[in-house]
């Protein structure tokens, strides 16, 4: 009996790499043609930040998240672990003070400790909480490397290919179509998120700063080859219009703020992803009879995939023990 | 408490913007027992009508919707916002935002009046976030509004009521209008102190939706805003300057 994966983003992969490694004959179907096309999980940031997002997300985050960084790290070479540098202008640090209540599992450093880390940061910050055991990862890399890892595994991967119907369907389905799946998860919502990817040879950043920024945290990513990722805005709409002069204006006022010669960077690229979200802003897997979704993940995509995957893996197993069956919240 | 003609039960109005989550939004909302939730309209949300899903979470608290026109900087940007918002929320309610300064978030005086007198022209019920000035506030409820919203400080400080002798001597000025505090509060002393000072209601966002628990927190206020109403109507004490023994001193040290 095949498992067929639907959606091929970043949930859907992962699923696919943990059922194919338990053992199940497993194959991945995506509706569009091409990776790329695969808005949220092509335009994340690809950090790994269990902490830092624990300010703002369920506690869980920390728990579900932390394993995360090692199952990475196991997956390709390509996870970057440096920890997070948490900044802020100096106007703001009551958020900067904020940020250090309501977290654990940072340090705080002088201006001459942050020098020290971030050279480039030389002089133009005074405090900033450091997050030693934080990673990231460049999310095209990332999903490169699981497609590779399928190919290994023997699970065919089919572009431009819809969800079976149940007469066509021959085993269990995992569903993780994201805002697609809007059609059975009638509590799904979508939050736009916008990006855009800068070129800068002079600046040298060698880890994720985050400058915190009283409307949405900014946070800029180091991808390598003098590219930055900076995102990324929370906006309530599932408009995948192209993104606003005004997201623009913020996310490269946060980047100039963070080091002027952001100035000088050249605007490679903006994207627009729209985030599927649950009420809580937390993801959940779910089982009715023989699907299971996996979905809600949120701004937490690669932070959570390889956890909520167990689950849906875990769920699966029960689906062919015949156990269960009626839709149910996993936490 | 009476705002344009609605009775409105609760004396703090909270605003939807900076939760965690929605699920912890609806929480607050509960908690709160308010009455009257501010929303800003996003242009992407306009656009192809998306974003519903969040506002029908909004629309199921119960709550009446009073939109505002967050973030605009001029008067032709804050009347567009109001009419669209009309359009979509379907109230004729706006809370008015001219911002003059973008660090201070501070009410542009001037345009805050002109936009009112355009907006109550236009049928709209104006809610507008201005400043304790006297002579600004009269041009405000010339210009047709019937509610002002003075702030405390500027939006999301959490400093409270910056400017106490003023917000007194606008209370004393204005007996008979509805006045919110709206912005800058912090804590829910700081709204206690709005209260005790007889203003009708405050309205507040960040302070809820930026605490560790922004549900406990929205209780919190609730019952702020509660007793300093109670004992406003109460009509409290004075303080003096030497103690007033309740128990008999004959025979004692005269200190006077």
């Amino acid at each position: 009996m095949t498992v067929t994966v639907v959606g091929a983003g970043v949930a859907g992969l992962v699923c696919a790499i943990k059922l194919a490694v338990r053992g199940h004959q497993v194959e991945v179907i995506e509706r569009s043609q091409r990776i790329d096309q695969n808005a949220c999980s092509w335009f994340a940031g690809g950090m790994l930040a269990p902490w830092c997002e624990s300010e703002n997300a369920e506690p869980e985050v920390v728990e579900l998240g932390l394993p995360a960084i090692e199952w990475w790290d196991r997956q390709f070479a390509g996870v970057t672990r440096r920890g997070t540098l948490v900044v802020s202008q100096a106007r703001d640090r009551a958020d900067l003070e904020r940020f250090s209540r309501r977290t654990k599992g940072h340090s705080r450093l002088d201006g001459d400790q942050i020098a020290e880390l971030e050279p480039d940061l030389a002089g133009r910050f005074d405090q900033a909480l450091f997050f030693a055991e934080e990673a990231h990862l460049n999310p095209r890399k990332a999903l490169a490397a699981l497609q590779k890892r399928l190919a290994e595994l023997s699970v065919p991967i089919r572009y431009d290919t819809r969800l079976p119907t149940a007469g066509e369907r021959t085993g269990p389905v995992v569903d993780c179509r994201g805002l697609g799946a809007r059609d059975r998860l009638t509590d799904l919502r979508g939050v736009r998120g916008e990006m855009l990817l800068l070129r800068s040879p002079e600046v040298r950043l060698s880890r994720t700063v985050r400058l915190l920024h009283p409307r949405f945290p900014v946070y800029i990513v180091p991808h390598g080859d003098g590219l930055y990722m900076v995102g990324a805005t929370m906006i309530e709409s599932d408009s995948a219009a192209p993104i606003s002069v005004r997201s623009v204006m913020e996310l490269l006022g946060a980047a100039i703020a963070l080091h002027p010669v952001f100035g000088e960077a050249e605007i490679v690229e903006t994207g627009v992803g729209v985030r599927p979200a649950f009420a809580d802003n937390f993801p959940d897997v779910r089982r009715d009879g023989d699907t299971v979704y996996v979905n809600g993940l949120y701004r937490h995509g690669y932070l959570l995939a390889p956890a909520m995957a167990d689950r849906a893996a875990d769920m699966i197993a029960a689906v062919n023990d015949k156990k269960g069956g009626q839709q149910c919240r996993y936490l | 408490m009476e705002l344009y003609g609605a009775q409105i039960d609760s004396r703090l109005l909270l605003g939807t913007a900076q939760y965690p989550s929605p699920a912890k939004l609806t929480g607050a909302i509960k908690a709160s027992g308010t009455g009257v939730v501010t929303v800003s309209l996003r242009r992407e949300t306009v656009a192809g009508g998306s974003g519903q899903d969040f506002w029908s979470l909004i629309q199921a608290s119960g709550a009446r919707i009073l939109p505002n026109t967050a973030g605009c900087h001029s008067v032709k940007e804050a009347v567009t916002t109001a009419q669209m918002a009309r359009e979509v929320f379907g109230t004729s309610w706006i809370k008015l935002e001219v911002i003059g300064n973008a660090d201070t978030l501070q009410p542009d005086v001037f345009g805050l009046v002109e936009a009112a007198r355009i907006l109550g022209d236009d049928g709209f019920e104006v809610f507008p976030y201005t400043t304790e000035d006297l002579g600004v506030a009269d041009r405000l409820l010339r210009a047709g509004c019937k509610v002002l919203m003075p702030w405390g400080a500027p939006i999301g400080s959490g400093q409270g009521l910056r400017n106490i002798g003023g917000l007194r001597s606008m209370r004393a000025h204005f007996p008979d209008v509805p006045l919110i505090v709206d912005a800058g509060l912090g804590r829910p002393s700081h709204a206690a102190e709005a209260m005790e000072m007889g203003y009708d209601a405050v309205l507040l966002n960040t302070a809820v939706a930026k605490a560790g628990d922004p549900v406990l927190m929205a209780r919190a206020f609730a019952k702020a805003v509660e007793a300093g109403r109670e004992a406003f109507v109460a009509d409290p004490m004075l303080p003096r300057d030497m103690a007033a023994p309740s128990t008999p001193v004959i025979g004692m040290a005269d200190l006077a």
